[in-house]
């Protein structure tokens, strides 16, 4: 490989990415749209769920537990409704996603000690958000019954060392607040590296046959090799920027914790980098079209990072049969690397299994590139 | 022939599938000649001069370049020749200088050479003061000298021109062939396609080239001479259909063509010659006027194909 050859086309490549308003938008404007949009738009966390109460009673217990709703982040209390008809026509209307029942026995039996339910009616349009919403509702009653109970205990005189019941005390490692911004930005660092590199070096090669400017290029001394590395180089280099600048981004921007090595951090995207650039690459090759080019490497890159990395739908919830072809998919490791560095720590010794199936894809991908490109018009 | 000549081909063969495009052709060019291949479009002169430089690969045949061969070579071939492809495959968003930095780089020309280099192509482009305009900017002759100051940076030996003056004003091809010239008076081996009749009169040696085969060879003052036996008649007459429907039935007349609005007409002997006008006028044909002329290639073409070159209105 002669380095002033691909320093050459690598020099080139970059001038033109500079002139070149789509390739600069690709380049920086497209990955900091797709992690704001990411960090702000794909949460899954439910708060300020809407909630109508209707309070049958209207006692100061019910009161009570209507202010264990109002003063929960969760929810949102739009409105106490007077009657059930209200209430229905609510959730009906989507004026509300959760509606409390509260029943006009609700002291009474209390009082008396037997078993009270609180009714909850859920709009499951959204399965996800009803389920969040059932378990901060679940919360907000068991905490309210919670002290009912100590309450009474201890009117009646019986100690609570005694009466306290016991709890599980959970505690979440690595994303201790649970929220669903913390599990989702680091994948978008890899959303935005299929994006960013599978338009651009789908484009590279097929801008040289639709220009025409590639018979040129064949009938020079330049080897193939040297087209790849030149062409591909300044994608890499661009790449690491970009991922930079995302990271930072995810930290600075929406406070997510960055607490393992950047060695392993620039090491593992270098890897995911290469796989995504030949991929690009080959395409570009054998379509030598630029549109068909750009078409194809979003299939084969973004949408299985999108949908089968685990980059925000959990791997271990999908269907076995999608659980074994997502081993296959290449970004699940590198989604897995990003997650264990930003929030669990992980330097690049704690990565092996990840780099061992990152590197094995780069190495074949690679192998394929540099084969793929023959310097023949036909 | 030169015993030791820059390009030699022997019978070389492309085929696309069924369609043969080039048809066991052979030719030899001594160092610093200028040879034309001329021909209509799709005669198989571009399959000719790719295979040469290696982008094609010959179905059979073969073929060396400065003693390389271009099937066995072809990165040896790669570092001796200089290439100009069709379209003057420039970058359209890199300025002049960074075009002839780029062609620099990929033939390893550097340091003083390539400022020399470049400070030459920029003249002799006249496109010094422009150099750091983008190209497409540039008009067609701009382009079109740039090219060739991209394509013969690292001092090539031999030269192939693909249609090199296709869409570009007649005074700057005028110029491009001077350059040409030049460059041939250095020792460059030029390789030339055209289908204009008026260029390939610049050109030393010549192959006229129809269906993939050649069929005549020679300077262009041999190729008119085998081509035309007998003397060349300009007629203008009218109506000019009935004129060439009947010329052609006259004793004497071995070929005529229409050329615009007069026929070109070849008489094999003077006798014929001098009858010519009353067999027309016996015919009611009105002749307004029977000279002789030399005859030009294109006459030659028409006379050893039966068909014009190309669709080359411009030329």
């Amino acid at each position: 490989m002669n380095l002033r050859r691909t320093a050459a086309i690598g020099r080139k490549e970059l001038i033109q990415i500079r002139r070149d308003p789509r390739s600069l938008l690709i380049a920086v404007v497209l990955p900091l749209i797709q992690i704001l949009l990411l960090g702000y738009g794909a949460r899954l966390d439910a708060d300020h769920i809407p909630v109508y109460i209707l309070d049958q009673e209207g006692s100061q217990n019910s009161q009570a537990l209507l202010k264990g709703f109002q003063a929960s982040p969760y929810f949102d209390v739009v409105k106490v409704a007077r009657n059930y008809p209200e209430l229905v026509r609510a959730i009906d209307a989507d004026r509300c996603k959760l509606g409390i029942v509260i029943p006009w026995d609700f002291s009474e039996r209390l009082g008396d000690g037997r078993p009270v339910s609180v009714q909850a009616l859920l709009d499951g349009t959204d399965n996800n958000s009803a389920q969040l919403a059932e378990g901060y509702a679940t919360a907000v009653v068991d905490s309210y019954a919670n002290r009912i109970q100590l309450d009474w205990f201890s009117r009646h005189g019986l100690s609570q060392q005694a009466t306290v019941p016991v709890s599980v005390d959970y505690r979440t490692w690595f994303n201790e607040d649970l929220e669903s911004k913390n599990f989702i930005i680091p994948g978008t660092v890899a959303l935005v590296m299929a994006l960013m590199g599978a338009l651009l070096s789908s484009l590279t090669i097929a801008r040289e046959w639709e220009r025409g400017t590639m018979e040129q290029l064949i009938a020079s001394p330049v080897t193939p090799l040297e087209i790849m590395i030149g062409k591909l180089a300044p994608y890499l280099i661009i790449g690491l920027l970009d991922a930079i600048s995302c990271a930072a981004f995810a930290v600075g921007w929406f406070g997510v914790p960055f607490r393992g090595g950047l060695g392993a951090f620039f090491f593992t995207t270098t890897l995911f980098l290469i796989v995504i650039l030949g991929i690009g690459y080959m395409i570009s090759v054998a379509t030598r079209s630029q549109l068909g080019a750009s078409q194809y490497a979003l299939l084969v890159t973004l949408m299985p990072t999108a949908m089968l990395s685990g980059f925000a739908f959990p791997i271990d919830q999908m269907p076995v049969a999608i659980r074994v072809v997502s081993y296959v998919v290449y970004s699940r490791y590198y989604v897995s690397a990003l997650k264990r560095i930003f929030l669990g720590g992980a330097g690049i010794n704690d990565l092996i299994p990840e780099i061992i199936a990152m590197a094995i894809y780069a190495a074949v991908i690679a192998f394929f590139a540099t084969r793929a490109f023959r310097k023949q018009i036909e | 022939m030169d015993p030791k000549p820059s390009i030699v081909v022997d019978n070389l063969v492309k085929r696309f599938g069924k369609f043969v495009a080039v048809n066991r052709v052979s030719f030899q060019i001594r160092s610093g000649e200028i040879f034309g291949l001329l021909g209509p479009n799709g005669s198989g002169k571009s399959t000719t001069i790719r295979m040469l430089c290696g982008l094609l690969t010959p179905t059979s045949g073969s073929a060396t370049v400065v003693g390389f061969d271009i099937a066995r070579q072809a990165e040896e071939v790669r570092r001796h020749i200089g290439y100009m492809s069709q379209k003057f495959s420039l970058y359209d968003d890199l300025t002049a200088v960074e075009n002839l930095e780029f062609f620099g780089g990929l033939y390893g020309v550097t340091g003083d050479a390539l400022t020399k280099g470049i400070a030459w192509a920029l003249g002799m482009s006249g496109l010094a003061g422009n150099e750091q305009a983008l190209t497409r900017e540039f008009s067609g002759g701009w382009k079109q000298r740039l090219a060739l100051g991209c394509a013969v940076l690292h001092r090539p030996r031999v030269l192939f021109l693909d249609e090199p003056t296709a869409g570009v004003d007649p005074l700057s091809r005028r110029q491009f062939w001077d350059l040409i010239h030049q460059m041939s008076r250095e020792g460059i081996t030029i390789l030339v396609t055209t289908h204009y009749m008026d260029e390939a009169e610049y050109c030393n040696r010549l192959a006229l080239i129809e269906s993939g085969r050649i069929v005549e060879m020679g300077t262009p003052g041999e190729i008119k001479r085998l081509a035309i036996h007998g003397n060349l008649l300009l007629i203008e007459a009218a109506p000019l259909g009935d004129a060439l429907a009947a010329v052609k039935r006259a004793p004497g007349v071995t070929d005529a063509s229409v050329f615009g609005a007069a026929l070109h007409v070849v008489v094999g002997d003077q006798q014929s010659e001098r009858e010519l006008p009353a067999f027309l006028a016996a015919r009611g044909i009105r002749v307004d006027r029977i000279e002789p002329i030399a005859p030009s290639l294109e006459d030659a073409f028409v006379s050893l194909t039966g068909e014009k070159p190309a669709g080359d209105a411009d030329s």
